[in-house]
């Protein structure tokens, strides 16, 4: 058991202030922290967000972005030159 | 350093360093508190209240921590303009103020016992009072102005004038004759403390700077994103606007 002797009202006293007190700073920052994020998270819901922030995957933007293998056509030179010439 | 003016990569770092933070300080301060309580024994002169030390020394040396930490940011502000400077500095008001605050009611319960009174205007106890009304001028200053880069300037002129408070209570004790007791964990000729009081001492306020520093770096990850917010909501207000126009 913790003896604190004849003076152990004023040794609790002096720890619980600084429990109560870091406890409250604590609880005030983590609180602040959630709330901002939250607050951010709910923004860019809505979709608004920075500039500079990436915009996550939206099926609108799949649909209207070139599919990687729709490349404009190139010349080629024909596989049957010959055939061609043949026809005209 | 300069690669941490970016907000975006602090707030990164951030989220990487608070987890491995939050540990460190919950085992310093476990075993902090441990020695404190059932390891450290009585002192010659002041029994068992010297277990009050260990919370009320390492939370006057973040008081003035906090100050410093403070007027540096200032200067950050002022002259080299670091985006995260007055972040810096906001934050660490309201931290510091509590360990300054708990520094004074602390050093209040040992005195009553120790010197048969609760408060004495002496020097060292004067200037720890004056440094907590500076930090509560500040949280005030940050409150009254609402944009922040002309609160950030203020505050940082105001945190640079008070700064001169921080060596006035270090060396109130040799410059005026006081109640409080000169220093005796850092001075020349070495501590005059007992190895088993200083052990637990030393592991105490290893584990409130832990603290200090994890609710610092949270609080300005806070404030980023508070000021982030504020930037989306007047980009909200001012879409809203022209929609009507």
């Amino acid at each position: 058991m913790l003896d604190l002797g004849t003076h152990a009202s004023f040794i609790i006293a002096a720890y619980g202030v600084t429990f109560i007190a870091v406890g409250a700073l604590v609880f005030a920052t983590l609180a602040d922290d959630r709330n901002q994020r939250r607050k951010l998270a709910e923004l860019e819901r809505l979709g608004i967000r920075r500039r500079s922030a990436k915009a996550p995957p939206s099926p609108t933007v799949k649909t209207l972005a070139k599919p990687k293998t729709a490349k404009a056509p190139t010349k080629r030179k024909s596989a049957t030159p010959r055939a061609g010439k043949a026809r005209s | 350093m300069i690669s941490l003016a970016n907000p975006s990569r602090f707030l990164s770092l951030v989220d990487r360093v608070v987890p491995w933070l939050s540990a460190l300080v919950a085992i310093l301060l476990g075993i902090g508190l441990y020695m404190s309580l059932f390891v450290a024994p009585p002192d010659y002169q002041q029994g068992e209240t010297v277990k009050i030390m260990f919370v009320h020394v390492p939370a006057a040396w973040l008081g003035m921590f906090g100050y410093t930490l403070i007027a540096i940011a200032a200067l950050g502000t002022l002259i080299w303009r670091h985006p995260l400077a007055d972040v810096a500095a906001k934050t660490a008001a309201p931290i510091g103020a509590t360990f300054t605050f708990i520094a004074l009611v602390t050093g209040s319960l040992w005195g009553k016992p120790m010197w048969g009174t609760y408060w004495v205007w002496d020097a060292r106890l004067t200037s720890m009072l004056i440094l907590l009304l500076l930090y509560l001028g500040l949280i005030a200053l940050w409150q009254a102005i609402d944009e922040p880069g002309r609160a950030g300037r203020a505050a940082a002129i105001l945190g640079l004038v008070g700064a001169i408070n921080i060596p006035i209570i270090k060396f109130s004790v040799d410059w005026w004759n006081t109640l409080h007791q000169p220093a005796s964990v850092f001075r020349m000729g070495g501590s005059t403390i007992d190895p088993s009081l200083l052990t637990p001492l030393f592991v105490m306020a290893a584990g409130f700077t832990a603290l200090f520093v994890l609710l610092h770096l949270i609080a300005m990850r806070a404030e980023i994103l508070r000021r982030r917010v504020h930037a989306l909501q007047q980009t909200q207000v001012e879409r809203a606007a022209l929609a009507e126009a």
